[in-house]
């Protein structure tokens, strides 16, 4: 059996995050009511005209500039024609020939070849198409045209992926990146970042490329990963018993996790493109490219590497932090307010980004975060009665110390009533004050503990392992 | 007259002329209604209660907008197209809409689904075309002014047939919106009047930049015309190839004869050559049809429009749809259109039309770019032709535009003047001007007017 190398290459669409659409002034708002969002340029209607969005065109220009790519002065919208009931005006608004941008990279970890540069081939500008909704009126179909219209970013890749799950780590640092730029919420969910994969296998070392195929319908980047396994696998079938395979476009079915072919080459369309006489060409002043360029924040992975040497944090946590440019402008934050940076990557990972991808927000500021930080540091609280803290800070205004004081988890750090408990846990446990003076020094956690059993938690654990060793050993 | 009685009064002509076929829609309660609303909104304005028919490609809300087509019979537009509105807020009445070949493709109003128009003078005749109503109407002294559109010579020659003025604007120069696209890259709304002075009063109060229109240019406004004594200091162009040996001796005499009025005027003329003129018609016709394969896939019985095949399957919906829907020279357009942009011929096609579209424009900028202020040409190679003389030939047909169609792609204003008659039919001379020089070519054609005789034989 013939090891063959796997080639990927992913158009992604992504919807820009514009509040009116591609052409018309109409929103392109997410799950409004069937047709609500529709005007005569949309429908398409006899006389229409589309006018280009501005605000798509910067949104699409800073995609393209995070993504590395070269913004042309000059670029085309041009008319890809076909027929089909969402598609009002017979034709999509798109580019063709002349894209907004070409020439960027991505940067991603491969699990098998580690970092890799993947290219990017191009990024242009087109419409959506609506929506056909087959369940709404029985025996018919219906349609909605609130996408119709709504600025899409098709951002496509070279063929540089080599497995599937380089797939997924290529979309999940496109998505980040995206996201970073403020460009597009990336919410497969919504629609707004879609997936489809081009695949082929060959020989290892053959530079030609294998006949593709094309996926569609993916609708989570582990489907994605999940459908091009498939495809692999059955390509490759294919071609170990020396078969040969065709060039289609197959639908995946994410519930059963299989591919059925939606239609082969011959059935492929000829788009026809032309440039779209309604709109002349995008004109865009290299100035402007660059005042466009100097709007984008730092991006991920610069992000990533000043945070490790600001900060002196390990990559997991800058990668964890920098994932996402809230969670990590948060991290800075609570930072920039006088938190330890190693307590405060921790607390941020493992106390406020869960509630963050909950709420979708971060509940607690990070000044309060930082002060909460600060009552461990000076021996206020412990950590266990911190997380205690944390979770009835909420959004209100009281102060994290002020929290302790009402749930009482202060630490005792009063000699007086350090001095009962460790009397008291010195009276109790003979056998064990025993056997710690005849050298079973390990010991001393188990009866540190029991002080702090005590004490509910409130004692200072510091402060009663030094009290627990000069009784002890003074006695 | 009032608004009132300028409606009533046009009412009386659209009811004794509607043997000429020239009118698809319009009322005498609509009428009544638009002059009220029109007097509300802009009692003074410059078109005062001025009717103007509209053709019926560009929509209207009140009357419907057919385009002379099964296919959109009976459709009413949720909105009304900028020139409609500038028309009304300068006082303009909508008074009809006027019948058109289908989708403004051809040249003889032969190609509506709802009848041909009669030429006003005889019957028999073919009006000119696409805008053969608008013309028609305004030569039979219904309105003093008529909305064409033009995208390959639509206004000019019909109004040569039907002895009008016709004006196209510069591309750009007024917007589109609300025009129902044929090809984009050259539609252009134009009009029509008895006199040069009533058509640059509505082509003014159309004109200028639309926001809705990306293609409209923000153009200095259009002086009104200036009539002048005479024409010293103006030097016209006469292109050797719009006066081939087999032009019409009448068209012939017709345009001699207003070219030695322009030297009794003053002016001078120089003999010019347009070296890719030969190309004009077959670009023309590769491009234009591309752009409108593309720009009538909205008529796909979905969404709007009429519906065949209602419950069969979609590619068989699509099919009859736009097979009983179409008119037989809109599908052929469709399929050169189609073809033309298809794979593999491309670039032999549409790239190399675009080269010449290029070329053409270059001539005209470089007449313009030695001293020539505009180009003086017969309109049309022939007077009206008899009707069904050329429908069963569409590139006989197609050649009736042979002097209009360079000027469409090269975006230039032009104009259609009266230049006299040959054996009772109109003659028309065509004033070609610089891109967005509107305002000298009007008052050229001003000052010409008066010296040109309309109604007196050439011969």
């Amino acid at each position: 059996m013939t090891v063959w190398e796997t080639v990927i290459g992913l158009e992604v669409h992504v919807q820009l995050a514009t509040r009116s659409k591609l052409f018309c002034g109409c929103s392109s708002a997410f799950g409004d009511e069937p047709n609500r969002n529709i005007c005569p340029v949309c429908l398409g209607l006899p006389g229409a005209l589309p006018v280009p969005n501005s605000a798509a065109v910067r949104l699409g220009a800073r995609a393209a500039l995070a993504l590395g790519c070269t913004v042309h002065p000059v670029s085309v919208f041009a008319r890809k024609n076909y027929f089909y009931p969402d598609l009002p005006k017979g034709y999509q608004i798109s580019q063709f020939d002349r894209p907004l941008a070409t020439g960027g990279e991505v940067r991603c970890v491969s699990p098998d070849r580690g970092v890799v540069t993947i290219g990017v081939t191009r990024l242009h500008l087109e419409e959506d198409a609506g929506k056909l909704l087959h369940d709404r009126i029985p025996g018919h179909t219906a349609i909605d045209l609130n996408r119709a219209g709504v600025p899409l970013a098709e951002i496509v890749s070279e063929p540089d992926l080599r497995s599937p799950a380089e797939a997924r780590a290529y979309l999940t640092i496109l998505k980040q990146v995206l996201t970073y730029a403020g460009v597009s919420d990336c919410s497969m969910e919504k629609g707004s970042l879609r997936v489809d994969a081009n695949i082929s296998l060959r020989r290892p070392g053959d530079p030609r490329l294998g006949t593709r195929t094309e996926l569609k319908n993916m609708n989570s980047f582990a489907s994605v990963e999940r459908a091009l396994e498939i495809e692999r696998n059955r390509q490759g079938a294919v071609l170990d018993e020396g078969g040969r395979v065709e060039q289609v476009t197959l639908l995946f079915n994410p519930d059963s996790g299989t591919v059925r072919t939606m239609r082969s080459k011959e059935e492929s369309h000829d788009y026809r493109y032309f440039p779209d006489p309604d709109l002349p060409p995008v004109v865009v002043s290299i100035d402007w490219i660059e005042a466009t360029r100097a709007e984008l924040p730092e991006l991920p992975e610069t992000k990533q590497a000043r945070l490790a040497s600001s900060y002196g944090l390990s990559a997991y946590d800058t990668g964890v932090l920098a994932a996402e440019r809230t969670v990590a402008d948060y991290f800075e934050s609570v930072v920039a307010a006088g938190a330890d940076p190693k307590a405060a990557a921790n607390w941020v990972m493992g106390e406020s980004m869960p509630g963050y991808h909950d709420a979708g927000q971060f509940v607690v500021s990070a000044d309060r975060l930082a002060a909460l930080i600060d009552l461990i540091k000076d021996g206020t609280v412990s950590h266990q009665a911190a997380k205690r803290v944390f979770g009835e800070l909420g959004a209100g205004p009281e102060a994290p110390r002020a929290v302790a004081e009402r749930l009482g988890v202060r630490q005792v750090r009063d000699d007086g009533q350090l001095r009962i408990w460790v009397e008291q846990v010195i009276t109790d446990q003979p056998t064990e004050v025993e056997r710690y003076r005849a050298g079973e020094l390990k010991l001393l956690g188990f009866l540190v503990g029991q002080v702090m059993k005590k004490s509910r938690g409130k004692a200072d654990p510091n402060a009663v392992s030094e009290l627990l060793l000069t009784t002890i050993e003074g006695s | 007259m009032s608004f009132r009685a300028e409606a009533l009064a046009v009412a009386e002509r659209l009811e004794r002329s509607s043997s000429l076929n020239a009118v698809l829609a319009w009322s005498r309660p609509a009428l009544e209604a638009e002059a009220a609303r029109v007097e509300a909104i802009a009692p003074t304005g410059p078109l005062a209660g001025m009717p103007v028919a509209i053709k019926d490609n560009i929509v209207t809300t009140e009357l419907p907008t057919t385009c002379a087509s099964r296919m959109l019979e009976g459709y009413r537009s949720p909105f009304a197209a900028t020139v409609i509105e500038r028309l009304r807020a300068a006082g303009g009445l909508v008074a009809c809409k006027t019948n058109l070949d289908e989708f403004a493709m051809g040249s003889s109003t032969e190609h509506s689904a709802f009848g041909r128009v009669r030429h006003p003078l005889d019957p028999d005749r073919v009006p000119g075309g696409s805008s053969g109503g608008s013309a028609a109407l305004v030569a039979a002294g219904v309105v003093a002014a008529a909305l064409g559109s033009e995208t390959g010579g639509s206004v000019r020659q019909p109004a040569a047939f039907c002895g009008v003025v016709g004006v196209k604007p510069s591309y750009g120069r007024v917007s589109r919106f609300g025009l129902v696209a044929f090809g984009s890259s050259l539609d252009c709304v134009s009009v029509f009047g008895r006199t040069v002075s009533d058509a640059a009063r509505v082509l003014g109060a159309i004109a200028g930049h639309d926001p809705r229109d990306a293609t409209s240019r923000a153009a200095p406004p259009m002086a009104a015309p200036a009539s002048q004594a005479d024409l010293r200091g103006v030097t016209f162009g006469l292109p050797t190839e719009y006066f081939p040996a087999d032009l019409d001796a009448g068209v012939r005499a017709g345009i001699g004869r207003a070219v030695a009025r322009v030297r009794d005027l003053g002016a001078t003329v120089r003999v010019v050559t347009l070296p890719h003129t030969r190309f004009a018609v077959p670009t023309y016709y590769v491009l234009a049809p591309a752009e409108a394969a593309a720009n009538l896939a909205r008529f796909d019985g979905v969404r709007y429009g009429v519906r065949r095949g209602d419950g069969l399957d979609l590619r068989l919906m699509y099919r009859a749809t736009r097979g009983q829907g179409f008119g037989p020279e809109v599908q052929r357009r469709i399929l050169v259109g189609t073809y033309v942009l298809s794979a593999g011929y491309y670039d032999a096609y549409y790239g190399r039309a675009q080269a010449a579209r290029a070329r053409i424009t270059a001539d005209f900028a470089t007449v313009f770019g030695s001293g020539v202020d505009a180009l003086l040409t017969p309109t049309t190679p022939t007077p009206a032709f008899r009707a069904g003389d050329k429908t069963a030939d569409p590139v006989q047909m197609y050649l009736a535009d042979i002097f209009v169609s360079a000027v469409s792609l090269a975006g230039l204003p032009a104009m259609s003047l009266p230049a006299g008659r040959s054996e009772g039919l109109p003659i028309g001379l065509q004033i070609i001007a610089p891109s967005f020089d509107e305002s000298r070519m009007l008052s050229i054609a001003a000052t010409l007017e008066p010296h040109l005789d309309p109604a007196a034989e050439v011969r």
